[in-house]
């Protein structure tokens, strides 16, 4: 019902400005239509005025009250560096921008129609236009010049001791594969890709650095100021990693894998306390427009300390073993039923094993 | 001067005009309702199809606009209106997911191509090439008929599309494979993409044969005198954007082909590696970035053909209004050039964070913001041109203010985005959304409203009314920065585009009054583009009846036509030009015609 009374507000309203447009039109014919003309230009010059003072207050107010809501510090090095990038950015812009949108308007109001100025002729002038071309020309090279130092910084080889993760879209989450104790991942290959039989990602069993090789879904985990290289693939449409907070994205297109690394500076927790949000998490956006359910494809990562980080993968399961429990050292052989009480001494087991590993 | 009488006389241009408006003057007793408001072939006439279409579409297209704001605006709100009238689409008077991207790509698709390609340039170049080059009509006017009917059954498709049950494309005006390519992938990926596809290859046939037709008459059929840098600048600008859509949308349209194949031929142009709802495919060895590097390749000069017509048509309403000559001329004309060469070697801009290589991506960057010199060019000589002018603020000329305005805060947000170490973290965010509605969305649109209250009394021969007008500007304006203005901070803030919802998100969440706020304004913004759609076809009929041939006291060769010019568009020969388009307040006149020959007095100056 509401939408009727407002749609016929709205109706309402219209015919009301349609009439006395007309009755404004009928007005100034009979005033003569110079004067009412000359009337209008004077409003509308004024308007002008007003809404560059207007304009530049609500630019003002505008920041002010959204500046906050803006991402707080950048929590990754590179972040960082982008972070700089953009305030370069602004600040020439920004001069830019205040210089001729105050030009623009104070001219419009300035030079309205008067019967005293003549208008001057000015085709041209090769110096002025000399300036105005050098002067953009340089800041721009200025722009450029820092903008691919840093491009080619954060898009640089990622440093050897990088922690390495595979980060997988599909429609619609994200699946992750870390390369376990060998640091190499297993060799994967789409048609091998076969949930039902605890293999997701794919992976040739036969290839032995697969043997290790941990999946998990929507979180992933890694350790602060460590750097981590993401290799970024999907399985069926493109998707986008983006990290807000790290100032990060790249696509995941299938069949095409891509690679991005950063510096997480930050762990969660410290992250909650600096965002005063106790709700606070790193979440992983899909960015790049997937399907129906592209809004909810939502990841999560934990940055952690190390001790943390080593704790939690300690439980972790190669998925080799997922899918061949017959292999796993931790299940007895006669075990077939693997219900929930053996599934937790598993674990328990595997925690064992990856401690005594680590040492 | 006396001699232009002995100029016109013997010459042989004239006589084959002369033969060519006979035939015509022949004809226009013959002709009935279909020859002349249906199958026209009148540049005029097919410049009011142009825009009548693209007024229809543009409606449509902002609807869908509100649709996808109410949504976004008021997630967690129902309106059982929106179920009464799309049904099982908004299932409780919710936007379904389906149906928000479908929105979101009909209000893209529609917009660019439908109302800001073929209703700007259409319109335009329709309505003033042959106008104010001297020209009697097309180069060839069947081919430009043509050109509208393509366009017409393209609409036709499109609408179409609207109504399959799977629902119309829904992967985003740039329908990126392999979503676009799978029918598994998306409901809107079904039937509802070939309609799609087949309606945009129907569209590039129509913007072909128009642009290779706008580029013939420009080049061949100017009047006696009239030589290139006689030209307004509106002319100079729908040249380039002629050409630009000449050589861009074969591409699109060959990947679009390839797309085709890869949907229903088992091909595997954009395919490989894909594992779709538990589905292993067979294609393997494409790649699903060649669709974007087709796609971008028109894409990108795709916003140059959209703001192109409304640089010229600003600067020409400018000058006019300014009573003054457009500022650099050929300055003007040169970063016009600039542009359009620049807008063929920027387009991986758009592909910054798709795994391009960076090394390759630096030429893009230096490339994209090399686009900024030709553009503050522009700029900086726009504001010459009203600085000491006497400034008439006509309906047109406000928008061609609001024009610049928004040219110069969207331009500048483009420097952050052409930035690739910048666009990393803006890319696919609200930011980009922002930038490129208010540089290339709302200033196009500026440039078109300038235009349509500019020449709508030589559309018409009738007077659009100026109140309505200036209540369309002030609501249009103030309501786009409102709109696109604080929308820069959500994309700052990382917010990605094309999300229906925001609330779960703990990044995202803490803008929802704003959303609120931009949609209550877009639906007023979109309220009062009803009103002018209104003013508009009241006006056509019951507007005041235009007294002056030349009511705007302008130079250009259109206003030597009668009030209601007939096809031909002058009854007797075509006038000459003897001097450039913007000689305003020269020597202390108040304006100069093109058509009056150079006096023995006159100051140098062209």
């Amino acid at each position: 019902m509401t939408t009727f009374f407002i749609i016929a507000i709205l109706a309402l309203g219209f015919l009301i400005t349609f009439q006395i447009a007309k009755a404004s039109e009928y007005v100034s014919v009979l005033r003569g239509l110079e004067k009412a003309r000359r009337q209008s230009n004077r409003i509308n010059a004024f308007l002008l005025l007003l809404f560059l003072i207007g304009g530049l207050i609500g630019v003002y107010f505008c920041n002010e009250s959204l500046k906050g809501r803006v991402l707080g510090e950048a929590a990754s090095v590179q972040g960082e560096e982008i972070d700089l990038m953009l305030k370069i950015t602004f600040y020439i812009t920004g001069i830019v921008f205040f210089i001729t949108q105050i030009a623009l308007f104070w001219f419009a109001y300035k030079y309205q129609e008067s019967d005293k100025r003549k208008p001057f002729y000015y085709p041209h002038n090769n110096k002025l236009e000399v300036i105005w071309t050098v002067i953009p020309a340089l800041a721009l090279t200025v722009l450029v010049g820092f903008g691919l130092y840093y491009w080619f910084k954060i898009t640089g080889d990622a440093p050897k001791e990088a922690m390495q993760i595979e980060i997988t879209g599909k429609q619609f989450g994200w699946e992750f594969r870390y390369p376990g104790r060998d640091k190499i991942f297993g060799k994967k290959y789409f048609r091998n890709v076969d949930p039902a039989n605890n293999n997701p990602m794919g992976q040739i069993w036969d290839d032995a650095a697969n043997r290790d090789d941990i999946w998990m879904e929507q979180e992933m985990h890694c350790v602060v100021n460590k750097p981590v290289k993401l290799i970024i693939g999907s399985k069926d449409v493109i998707h986008d990693v983006g990290l807000s907070h790290f100032r990060l994205k790249m696509d995941a297109v299938p069949g095409t894998p891509t690679t991005m690394w950063f510096t997480p500076k930050y762990t969660t927790k410290e992250m909650k306390v600096k965002e005063n949000n106790p709700d606070f998490v790193y979440e992983i956006s899909c960015d790049q427009m997937c399907g129906k359910g592209h809004t909810g494809m939502r990841g999560i990562i934990v940055v952690e300390t190390q001790a943390e980080f080593d704790r939690w993968m300690a439980v972790k399961k190669p998925q080799y073993l997922v899918a061949h429990p017959d292999k796993d050292p931790s299940v007895k052989p006669a075990a077939t039923d693997t219900t929930k009480a053996t599934a937790a001494a598993v674990i328990i087991e595997a925690k064992g094993n990856f401690a005594k590993r680590k040492d | 001067m006396s001699n232009d009488a002995t100029y016109h006389g013997p010459s042989e241009v004239v006589t084959t005009h002369d033969v060519h408006h006979d035939e015509h003057h022949v004809h226009h007793h013959k002709e009935t309702f279909i020859t002349k408001y249906v199958f026209s072939q009148d540049h005029k006439m097919i410049a009011k199809q142009f825009i009548v279409t693209g007024i229809v579409w543009a409606i449509i297209g902002g609807l869908f606009s509100v649709l996808f704001r109410l949504q976004l605006g008021f997630p967690n709100v129902d309106f059982p209106i929106l179920e009464t009238f799309f049904g099982r689409w908004a299932k409780g008077g919710h936007i379904q997911p389906e149906f928000y991207y479908a929105l979101i790509t009909m209000h893209g698709t529609v917009l660019v191509f439908f109302v800001l390609t073929a209703g700007l340039s259409g319109t335009f170049a329709n309505l003033l090439i042959p106008l104010q080059i001297g020209a009697r009509d097309m180069a060839s006017p069947f081919l430009n008929m043509l050109s509208y009917w393509f366009f017409f059954t393209a609409s036709i498709v499109m609408v179409s599309s609207l109504f399959v049950q799977t629902g119309p494309a829904s992967g985003g005006w740039t329908s990126y494979a392999p979503l676009s390519a799978l029918a598994e992938a998306s409901e809107g990926s079904k039937v509802g993409m070939d309609l799609w596809l087949v309606s945009m290859a129907l569209f590039v046939v129509s913007s072909l044969l128009g642009g290779l037709n706008y580029i013939s008459t420009i080049l061949n059929m100017r009047t006696k005198g009239m030589s290139m840098t006689r030209l307004p600048l509106t002319i100079w600008a729908l040249f380039f954007t002629a050409i630009l859509g000449v050589l861009s949308f074969p591409v699109l349209l060959s990947g679009f082909i390839l797309l085709l194949f890869d949907r229903h031929a088992g091909t595997s142009f954009y395919l490989s590696d894909i594992v779709v709802n538990g589905h292993v495919l067979d294609n393997e060895g494409g790649s699903a970035i060649l669709y974007q590097h087709l796609f971008w390749f028109l894409g990108h000069p795709e916003v140059y053909i959209i703001i192109l017509p409304s640089m010229g048509i600003v600067s020409e309403v400018l000058s006019v209004n300014s009573r003054k000559p457009i500022f650099g001329y050929m300055a003007m004309i040169g970063s016009l050039f600039a542009i359009a060469i620049l807008a063929f070697l920027v387009w991986a801009h758009h592909m910054f964070v798709t795994g391009l290589n960076p090394f390759l991506g630096s030429f893009f960057v230096l490339l994209t913001l090399l686009i900024a010199v030709p553009s503050a060019i522009k700029v900086f000589n726009w504001l010459t041109t009203i600085w000491r002018g006497n400034l008439r603020l006509a309906p047109s000329t406000l928008f061609s203010i609001g024009f610049v305005s928004l040219f110069i805060s969207g331009g500048l947000t483009g420097i952050f985005l052409g930035n690739s170490t910048i666009d990393i973290h803006l890319h696919d965010t609200m930011f980009i959304v922002a930038h490129f509605h208010i540089v290339m969305g709302v200033a196009s649109f500026f440039g078109m409203f300038a235009g349509v209250y500019h020449w709508f009394p030589k559309m018409f021969g009738r007077d659009i009314n100026h109140t309505l007008g200036y209540i369309h500007f002030w609501v249009t304006m103030i309501g786009a920065y409102l709109i696109f203005w604080p929308m820069h901070y959500e994309g700052l803030a990382g917010m990605p585009r094309r999300y229906l919802d925001l609330t779960p998100w703990v990044s995202f969440n803490k803008f929802q009054t704003l959303n609120e706020m931009i949609t209550i304004v877009s639906i007023i913004v979109f309220a009062v583009q009803l009103m002018f759609v209104f003013n508009f076809f009241y006006s056509m009929f019951k507007g005041r009846k235009v007294t002056s041939t030349n009511p705007w006291g302008a130079n250009t060769l259109e206003w030597t036509t009668p009030i209601n010019p007939g096809h031909g568009n002058w009854p007797g020969e075509i006038p000459e030009v003897h001097r450039w388009a913007y000689d305003y307040g020269k020597d202390g006149r108040e304006f100069v015609m093109q058509t009056e020959p150079i006096g023995t007095n006159e100051s140098k100056d062209h």
